[in-house]
C-alpha cells in the first residue's frame, strides 16, 4: 500500500486539520506516514499546500516527486490546479468548488469551473454549501474529506473514529454535525 | 518507550528533554520556531523546570546558554539560520572557550528562501568556527542525534552545531524516544580559565581546539551516524547529506541505490570513508541541501585529479533546495511530470490579515510622505514586510533585523531629509534598540514608527518582549517626550494618525510614533481562550 497525496488550499482554511485525521488515522493502521507542512510566510493568507505520504514501507523522501502524487485534495477550487505538475495521468482531483477570492486578478468564475471539468478524474463538489445545509458552514473541510475517502485505501469506520476521536472534546453536537459532513461528502463522491 | 508523530523540530526539541537539557534559547524564526514552542507545551519540561522562555535575539540566547553550559548544566539555543549571524560573536568564541555542560546550537536553514532573505548555509558558519556539524536525515535521526550531540559536547568538551533544512523541520513522521535522562548538577568548569579568552589565554585553546578537530575526525570516520553503503556499480561513487539522502533514495522504489553511497551526517568530513569511496570509484557525484560545501571540499581549486559532479558542475541546480526529481535528472533516471499550471491560476502571494493595524499604519504613512515622493521609507523584517506589496508599495528596504533605523539614519545623515524607519515591537526589542540610541546620540533627524502589535507576529504570534515598555524605552534612550506619540491604528482615527506622522516628518530630530493595536490573529485565539 502506498499513497501520495497533496492537500491544497489557502493560508488559514484549515488544511491541515484533514491532514491530521488521516494520518492519525494511517498511523493507527500501522501505516509509515511522512507529511510535509508550510508554516511561516506563506500562512498570511497565500497559497499553502502539504504533502502527505502513506505506506506499509518506509517513506524516503519528505516531499512527493512531481508527476507522482496519487490525489489532490483541495479546499479550494483555482488552488487544486495550481498543484496538476504534481498529479500523475491517473490521479485525481478532490476539490471545493466554493472559491476563496483574496486577489483582485482570480479568474472568472464559469472560466475556472470549466478548466475543473475538464479533468478527467475529479469530484468537484460545493463542500460550504453541503456544510451550511447540514448546520456547520465551518464544517465544509469535513465535506471535502469525506469526498476524499472513496481513495484514500483506508477503512472508512476507521477514519469516522478519528474524526469522532478529533471532536469529542468540543461536545456531542459538533461530533454529529462533522460525522454528518464527512458521510455527505462520501455519499455525493460514491455517486460519481 | 513511545512512538510519536513529530515533525523535525519537534524531535530535536524531545530529544533535548530525554537528554536531560536544563534550559532552552531561542527567538523565533522560520523554520526553528517549533523547538521552542514544543518545549514551551511540554509537561515533561514544566515538571522538570526547564527554562523555556524567549530571548530578546539569537545573540542573549546563545549567551545565555554558553553560561549556563558554564554551569555545568546542558543548554540549548535553537535560531533561523540568519540568526546565526546574530548570535555569530559567541558562537565563533565559544569554539575557543568550549563547552563545560552539554550545548547544542540547532540553526535551521530555508534554501529556496521559503521564509527568508537568503538561503546561506549553516555548514560554513561550523567550519568556520571549526565547531563539529551534526545533520540529521529524517525525523528519527534528528531524535537520535540530538541526544547523541549532547554526548559529543560532553566528551569533547565543544559545542555542537545541529544543522537542519526546513524540509525536515516542517515535515512530520513516526518518531521513536526512547532515552530519559536527568539534568546535570551544578557543576563549574575544572579549569577556572576556560571561559576567559584573554590573548594569552586564547592562543592556547586555539591550539587545543586545532587539536581536537583530529579527534572530531577520527570519530566521524567509525561513528554509525556516517554510513559506507557499498553498490556493484562502481562507475560512480554517491555522497549525500543531511535529507539528500532522502531524494536518492525516493529514486530506487526498493530503496536499494546501484551505486556506493556516503551517507554524510557528521563533520569534519571523515577523509578515510571519502578516500574509499574515490579510490573505488571512476567518478564522485555530491548531493547536499544548500551550498556546495562537501563539493567544493573535495573539487579543491584546481580539481585536476577526481571526477567530481554535483551543483558546481550543473549535474544539480545551483540554487535552492533539491528533490526526487533533480536527484533523477542529475543521475539520468527518468523524471516524472504532470500537466502544466493552467494560465488561468493567478499567483497568491501572503498578504495582511482582515482588520490587520499595519494595513492604517501604511494607509496614514502613504498619505503622510505623500508630498515627498517615494523611496523614503526604510522598513524591517515581520509582517509588515508585506507592506512592500500592492496596494500598498509603502516601504522601500528590508535587510536584516533593526536595520530599518539605522539604515534612515546613514540615508538621513547622506543628507535624505526627512527618512521614516518602519519596525515592529518585537523587532525594535532584538535588534532597533542600539539603533535608536545612535540616532538619539546625534539627534538625528528622523522619524521612527515602532508598528505595535504586541508580538511576533509572522512567526505565529510568540511574546514579544516590548509589550507596555516601548514607550519607557525610548524615553530612556533618550527620545524627547514631545516627539514620542502611541496611535491607535484604526479607519477612525486615520485623519488623526496622518497629522501627527505629518507633524513630525518636519521635525529636525528624533521622533517616535507608536502605532498600538494587537494583532488580530492573537486576538481572535485570546477570545477563543476566553471564551472557553
Amino acid at each position: 500500500m502506498n499513497i501520495d497525496i497533496i492537500l491544497a488550499g489557502v493560508g488559514g482554511q484549515g488544511i491541515l486539520s484533514i491532514a491530521t485525521i488521516i494520518g492519525n488515522t494511517a498511523v493507527k493502521q500501522g501505516l509509515y506516514l511522512k507529511q510535509a507542512e508550510v508554516h511561516g510566510m506563506s500562512q498570511r493568507g497565500g497559497d499553502v499546500q502539504s504533502h502527505l505520504r502513506l505506506s506499509d514501507k518506509q517513506i524516503a523522501s519528505d516531499l512527493i516527486p512531481t508527476g507522482k502524487a496519487d490525489i489532490i485534495i483541495s479546499v479550494e477550487p483555482m488552488e487544486a490546479l495550481r498543484y496538476l505538475p504534481m498529479l500523475k495521468s491517473e490521479g485525481w482531483v478532490i476539490t471545493n468548488t466554493n472559491p476563496f477570492i483574496n486577489i483582485t486578478n482570480y479568474p472568472e468564475e464559469s472560466i475556472l469551473m470549466n478548466r475543473i471539468d475538464q479533468l478527467s478524474h475529479k469530484i468537484a463538489i460545493n463542500a460550504d454549501k453541503i456544510a451550511k445545509d447540514l448546520g456547520s458552514a465551518r464544517s465544509s473541510n469535513m465535506v471535502i474529506l469525506g469526498a476524499a475517502t472513496p481513495f484514500l485505501q483506508l477503512n472508512f469506520n476507521d477514519i469516522e473514529y478519528t474524526v469522532k476521536d478529533t471532536f469529542i472534546r468540543k461536545g456531542q453536537d459538533i461530533v454529529d454535525v462533522n460525522i454528518a459532513c464527512l458521510h455527505a461528502g462520501r455519499d455525493f463522491a460514491m455517486k460519481k | 518507550m513511545q512512538k510519536l508523530l513529530l515533525l523535525g523540530d519537534e524531535a530535536i526539541a524531545q530529544a533535548a528533554i530525554d537528554a536531560g537539557i536544563s534550559g532552552i534559547y531561542a527567538y523565533p524564526g522560520t523554520p526553528s520556531t517549533e523547538i521552542m514552542e514544543y518545549i514551551q507545551a511540554s509537561k515533561q519540561a514544566k515538571e522538570n523546570d526547564i527554562h523555556r522562555q524567549w530571548s530578546a535575539n539569537e545573540k542573549t540566547a546563545i549567551e545565555a546558554a554558553i553560561g549556563m553550559s558554564y554551569a555545568g548544566k546542558r543548554a540549548i539555543v535553537c535560531m533561523k539560520h540568519v540568526g546565526l549571524n546574530v548570535a555569530a560573536d559567541g558562537f565563533m568564541n565559544a569554539a575557543i572557550t568550549g563547552a563545560n555542560g552539554g550545548l547544542v546550537v540547532v540553526s535551521a536553514d530555508d534554501p529556496s528562501m521559503h521564509s527568508s532573505q537568503n538561503e546561506q548555509d549553516s555548514r560554513c558558519y561550523g567550519k568556520f568556527a571549526m565547531i563539529p556539524i551534526f545533520e540529521p536525515s529524517n525525523q528519527q535521526e534528528a531524535y537520535d542525534i540530538t541526544i547523541a550531540a549532547f554526548d559529543f559536547s560532553e566528551k569533547h568538551k565543544t559545542p555542537v552545531l545541529l544543522r537542519i533544512t526546513t524540509r525536515l523541520a516542517h515535515s512530520r513522521s513516526g518518531v521513536v524516544c526512547n532515552m530519559k535522562r536527568n539534568q546535570n548538577e551544578i557543576k563549574l568548569p575544572d579549569n577556572t580559565k576556560q571561559f576567559i579568552l584573554l590573548p594569552a589565554i586564547a592562543r592556547k585553546q586555539y591550539n587545543e581546539l586545532l587539536e581536537k578537530q583530529k579527534h572530531f575526525e577520527k570519530e566521524f570516520e567509525t561513528s554509525t551516524f556516517n554510513e559506507y553503503i557499498d553498490g556493484k556499480d562502481k562507475s560512480l561513487g554517491i555522497i549525500t547529506s543531511g535529507i539528500a539522502y532522502n531524494y536518492l533514495m525516493e529514486n530506487y522504489p526498493d530503496r536499494v541505490c546501484p551505486y556506493p553511497v556516503l551517507k554524510i551526517t557528521q563533520y569534519p568530513l571523515p577523509t578515510k570513508l571519502i578516500a574509499r569511496l574515490a579510490d573505488e570509484c571512476k567518478s564522485i557525484m555530491v548531493m547536499e541541501e544548500g551550498y556546495p560545501v562537501i563539493e567544493e571540499q573535495l573539487r579543491g581549486l584546481l580539481n585536476r585529479c577526481l571526477t567530481v559532479k554535483g551543483r558546481l558542475d550543473g549535474s544539480l541546480p545551483r540554487v535552492g533546495e533539491l528533490n526526487a526529481n533533480a536527484v533523477a535528472r542529475a543521475l539520468g533516471l527518468p523524471d516524472t511530470q504532470g500537466e502544466a499550471i493552467p494560465n488561468i491560476v493567478a499567483p497568491r502571494p501572503p498578504a495582511l490579515c482582515l482588520g490587520c493595524p499595519h494595513i492604517d499604519s501604511y494607509k496614514a504613512l502613504n498619505e503622510a510622505t505623500e508630498p515627498y515622493g517615494k523611496g523614503r521609507v526604510f522598513a524591517d523584517i515581520g509582517c509588515y514586510t508585506l507592506g512592500a506589496l500592492p496596494p500598498y508599495n509603502a516601504i522601500f528596504s528590508c535587510v536584516d533585523m533593526g536595520a530599518s533605523i539605522t539604515m534612515a539614519k546613514g540615508a538621513s545623515d547622506a543628507g535624505l531629509n526627512p527618512t521614516v524607519a518602519v519596525i515592529g515591537d518585537s523587532t525594535f526589542c532584538h535588534s532597533g534598540i542600539t539603533s535608536l540610541f545612535d540616532c538619539v546620540m546625534e539627534n538625528t533627524p528622523i522619524t521612527i514608527m515602532i508598528l505595535d502589535n504586541s508580538t511576533t507576529g509572522m512567526t505565529g504570534g510568540q511574546k514579544s518582549h516590548g509589550v507596555g515598555r516601548l514607550e519607557s524605552i525610548c524615553l530612556g534612550l533618550g527620545v524627547e517626550k514631545e516627539h514620542i506619540h502611541i496611535l491607535n491604528p484604526l479607519p477612525n482615527n486615520h485623519k488623526h494618525n496622518t497629522n501627527i506622522i505629518k507633524q513630525e516628518l518636519n521635525y529636525k530630530g528624533v521622533s517616535v510614533i507608536i502605532p498600538q493595536r494587537e494583532c488580530v490573529q492573537t486576538l481572535k485565539r485570546r477570545l477563543r481562550k476566553q471564551r472557553k
